[in-house]
């Protein structure tokens, strides 16, 4: 039959279903061969925090949104022109996401009397023949029966058959974007080395789904979405935590230091410790320790011996740190600590993303306890401002905080990668010894305040370091009142010097003079990019400047800020690093905040601007 | 790339040898004049310089408590980390850094109390590190609190109608986290002390001494029963391996297991032959040993160990992690970081 295809800039799709139904996997296949297609892509993965919550039920709804366009591609879209279901719950829970006249498919088996009654749809209603979608082109697909029908006489069980149903509908979309299987089969192959029979049921029902596009006598149009016009290169497919475990080994090689993780399992932060013990023959030695404080310990004595040491947790793995984060600001040690943020307080939603913990960060010590703070702002930039946290860390001998979120660390994006060459360089700054005679001064500092890193081994090195106030340059223990308050000045000093080796702040689109400076941070970069280059069309005067320096800030940042009239301040929290520009720059900064374990729209902050330009 | 650490040691200046006064630091001993932990620190320097380490590869980790002063008082590299955090401090020392000999002073507040997390795993793994537990069942740097050993009952200034907190038996918490070297001395016994310290050092893996130390402002005269002159003799048993279990001033009393039953015996009617022969590697025995812990001033008990109880040689955590290593280099070849950057599934855009 034929079918008529429909040329597109992009296409936003939405998959969802239970859970257990491979919703995310589905997802990371589409975007991975899309990649490969040549389109920018960008991804948001959303599930629940129950790894099997009861099938059927809202609660356990997964879904795994992706955006691909053949133009630059920020965001993982707003709304999306394709819904898939693989059940009624994920039809209730999505359906307000779908664009109107969108198109949905359903697996028809997911819609009956019991999945229904699990989606509290009224008794006797089923959304599939009763009108209610009219507005939308509806699909219905009986994906099961249609999976049964293709591995008919394969040998393989009713439960193991029924696995490989998320196979045929990745087929089929296959087959509407036009896009080809075989980097799917080739995953399959890997996959299931194993069980070659698995393979070839999953590559049997993908290639079914993908037939059934072809062979259909229902009206279906296809959507042509061509490669992208991107910078030329060569991309890889990257999420943020995968990208932020390379950018510490990049770290560890071009500093010559090895590369120590202490880490405790912790969502969404567990996938750096996962990536990171995947490569140990980069020298690298993770130690999943018995909890959060014994992490960052067991980091803080590897930063002793030498090494580039690290921690990974999300917020409140933060929290039971923190006594050990001040340690590390006494002792004056290099350390990389890595929050990939959740929503909270307390446990608050492990698998939801947020920006609430930057005041954490900043302020969540006793003590005057100042310390630098990089946020990345997408996926692939996890890899370079991690790489700038250890390079500040290990060149100003101090702890740094790495914020990513969980939008960042599951979400995905095309990355034109950089050659291992090209990385900066990460100098560091031992002691290596002492002239006869001499007494070694372990708290004595270079142009940068930073002391020198002395390690065990070294004659004539041998000194005593703790949490107890140091005496300046001898750092020997002392309560003196004037030394304390000359330290406790002389840190923030040192801290407050990292300014001058970072680079200015810069604008990111805009005018550099104007009526509204959008300043963000973090993973509210593609939002607020993809609307203010909207409101930049529509002729409104307005720019915007992301922040990864979040402490110290860029030495320019108080000039840009006052080139504007206004300076709005989106944060995915209830207004932080709105109340600290308010504070260092006594401007009128204005919050714009979302708090619901989401990222902003675009059409949302284009709203916003609209109103205050 | 800049010096890394392993350049930096290839031209580090040679080892010397060294004198117990080199150990001593330029700071001032803040300890309360009496306190047991001068002795377990002058113990400490005249053992070290025995053992054929050198003094630059030395490191001392302590938590927070009065014993962990102790790294500032040693002329070697040290760490006064925060409480109950010493062990995690050292886990992530010796993991990166094998070669070096690492030294854990606490307390038993830091240890057991805040720290208790961080003790037991450390023992499991068996890092082969040393740690001097100084017990004196109080809280002396906060000035007086009853700790986790603290007997039942006792009277202190957070327990004016006395403690109902059922005290830790330290060693038997040992044996129960696995540990591979679980030994007991005293800080009045300096020749036992420096003997202990001397085996410690020389087990691989986590060797854990347990010290019986007087606290003589808040909590004098807890341990007096097992080290003055008059009562040591009889409530001691000084445990070697081999040898028959039997105490008392005119060697007279022995032990005996009676099946699983340790019973007291008089040599009057027993033969040493008869009698218990310690055995460091039988775990059963050391368990059983480590609950030779009763009350001295129960009518019928048992006197209480000194010595090392258990000695396992068992694999160390840093020695498997160093291989897997190793392993991963061989098998997939030294890490390329190009080829990582790329990970295998690239395209191009012209």
């Amino acid at each position: 039959m034929e079918h008529t295809t429909l040329q597109a800039t992009d296409a936003t799709i939405l998959f969802a279903g239970d859970s257990g139904d491979g919703i995310q996997l589905t997802g990371d296949q589409f975007t991975t061969t899309t990649a490969l297609f040549g389109n920018d892509v960008s991804t948001f993965p959303n599930f629940p925090a129950e790894i099997r919550a009861p099938q059927g039920t809202l609660a356990g709804v997964s879904g795994f949104q992706i955006k691909f366009g053949s133009d630059e591609i920020h965001t993982p879209g707003d709304n999306c022109d394709l819904l898939v279901v693989m059940n009624a719950a994920a039809l209730k829970a999505n359906l307000k996401q779908l664009k109107p006249g969108g198109m949905i498919i359903a697996n028809t088996e997911g819609f009956d009397a019991k999945n229904l009654r699990l989606a509290k749809f009224p008794e006797g209603v089923n959304p599939l023949d009763d009108g209610s979608l009219h507005s939308f082109k509806l699909f219905t697909l009986d994906v099961t029966r249609l999976t049964k029908l293709t591995l008919e006489g394969s040998g393989l069980g009713t439960k193991e058959i029924d696995r490989t149903k998320n196979m045929f509908v990745l087929g089929f979309i296959y087959w509407i974007y036009n896009r080809p299987v075989e980097n799917t089969i080739k995953f399959l192959e890997q996959k299931f080395a194993k069980r070659p029979d698995i393979v070839e049921a999953n590559v049997k029902t993908l290639k079914a789904g993908y037939n059934y596009g072809d062979t259909t006598e229902t009206f279906m149009q296809r959507v042509q979405v061509n490669p992208a016009k991107i910078a030329p290169g060569v991309y890889r497919n990257i999420n943020g935590n995968p990208a932020t475990a390379i950018g510490l080994i990049a770290a560890s090689q071009k500093s010559g230091l090895p590369l120590y993780l202490g880490s405790y399992p912790i969502t969404p932060a567990s996938d750096i410790l996962h990536e990171l013990s995947r490569h140990k023959n980069f020298g690298v030695r993770t130690f999943q320790a018995e909890d959060e404080i014994g992490a960052i310990c067991s980091a803080i004595g590897a930063s002793f011996g030498g090494s580039l040491a690290v921690t990974t947790s999300s917020g409140p793995g933060i929290a039971l740190k923190t006594e050990a984060i001040g340690l590390a600001i006494m002792l004056e040690l290099p350390l990389v600590i890595i929050n990939v943020q959740r929503g909270g307080p307390s446990t608050g939603l492990p698998t939801k993303t947020e920006q609430a913990d930057l005041m954490q960060a900043m302020y969540g010590r006793n003590g005057e306890a100042p310390m630098p703070i990089i946020a990345a702002q997408t996926p692939s930039d996890c890899f370079y401002a991690v790489y700038e946290a250890c390079r500040i860390a290990v060149e100003h001998s101090t702890p740094v905080f790495f914020l990513s979120d969980g939008f960042l660390a599951n979400g995905a994006e095309p990355w034109m990668f950089p050659k291992a060459d090209d990385l900066k360089p990460i100098n560091t700054n031992f002691a290596t010894g002492i002239e006869q005679g001499q007494k070694f001064l372990p708290y004595q500092r270079d142009e940068k305040l930073a002391r020198k890193w002395a390690v065990p081994g070294i004659k004539g090195l041998e000194h005593r370091i703790g949490g107890l106030e140091k005496e300046h340059e001898t750092g020997n223990i002392s309560y003196d009142p004037d030394n304390h308050e000359f330290m406790v000045k002389l840190r923030a000093e040192k801290v407050e010097k990292v300014a001058d080796y970072i680079p200015l702040q810069s604008l990111d689109n805009g005018p550099e003079k104007g009526k509204l400076l959008v300043l963000g941070w973090g993973s509210t970069y593609g939002s607020i990019k993809t609307a203010v280059i909207r409101a930049l069309a529509e002729g409104l005067s307005v720019a915007h400047a992301h922040v990864r320096y979040l402490n110290p800030f860029p030495k320019n940042l108080g000039e840009i800020l006052n080139n504007y009239e206004y300076v709005l301040i989106p944060e995915m929290n209830n207004g932080q690093l709105v109340r600290i520009i308010r504070d260092k720059y006594l401007i009128a900064a204005e919050g714009f905040n979302k708090i619901k374990g989401m990222p902003f729209t675009s059409e949302e902050l284009f709203n916003k601007i609209k109103t205050l330009t | 790339m800049s010096t890394t650490v392993e350049e930096l040691l290839a031209v580090a200046p040679l080892p010397e040898a060294f004198t117990a006064k080199d150990l001593v630091t330029d700071q001032d001993i803040r300890w309360c004049p009496g306190c047991g932990d001068y002795s377990i620190l002058k113990q400490v320097q005249t053992v070290l310089p025995e053992l054929g380490l050198n003094r630059e590869e030395i490191v001392f980790i302590s938590g927070i408590g009065c014993s962990s002063r102790f790294p500032y008082y040693m002329e070697t590299y040290g760490m006064h980390s925060i409480h109950g955090r010493a062990t995690a401090v050292a886990s992530g020392l010796k993991a990166t850094r094998p070669e070096l000999s690492v030294w854990i002073i606490t307390g038993d507040g830091d240890s057991m109390s805040i720290g208790g997390n961080h003790f037991i795993h450390l023992l499991r793994r068996n890092f082969d590190v040393n740690i001097l537990l100084f017990n004196n069942e109080i809280y002396g740097l906060t000035k007086g609190q009853y700790s986790p050993t603290s007997e039942r009952g006792k009277i202190t200034k957070s327990t004016p109608m006395g403690s109902v907190d059922h005290p830790f038996n330290p060693l038997a918490l040992v044996m129960g986290a696995d540990g591979t070297f679980v030994a007991r001395s005293m800080d009045r016994d300096p020749i036992h002390l420096r003997t202990i310290l001397r085996r410690a050092n020389a087990h691989t893996g986590t060797s854990l001494v347990e010290i019986y130390q007087n606290c003589n402002v808040f909590n004098d005269g807890a341990f007096e029963v097992f080290t003055e002159k008059s009562s040591k003799t009889e409530e001691t048993l000084m445990v070697e391996n081999g040898q028959p279990l039997i105490f008392g001033a005119a060697k007279d009393k022995g032990i005996k297991l009676d099946g699983f039953t340790p019973r007291l015996v008089s040599l009057a009617d027993h033969s040493a032959d008869d009698l218990w022969i310690h055995d460091e590697k039988d775990r059963m025995k050391a368990n059983m040993l480590t609950r030779f812990f009763d009350d001295p001033a129960k009518e019928e008990h048992f006197p209480r160990p000194f010595g090392v109880f258990y000695q396992e040689d068992r694999f160390t955590y840093e020695t498997e992690l160093n291989l897997q290593i190793e392993t991963a280099i061989a098998t997939k070849g030294k890490g390329n970081l190009d080829r990582l950057l790329s990970g295998g599934n690239v395209w191009e855009v012209k």
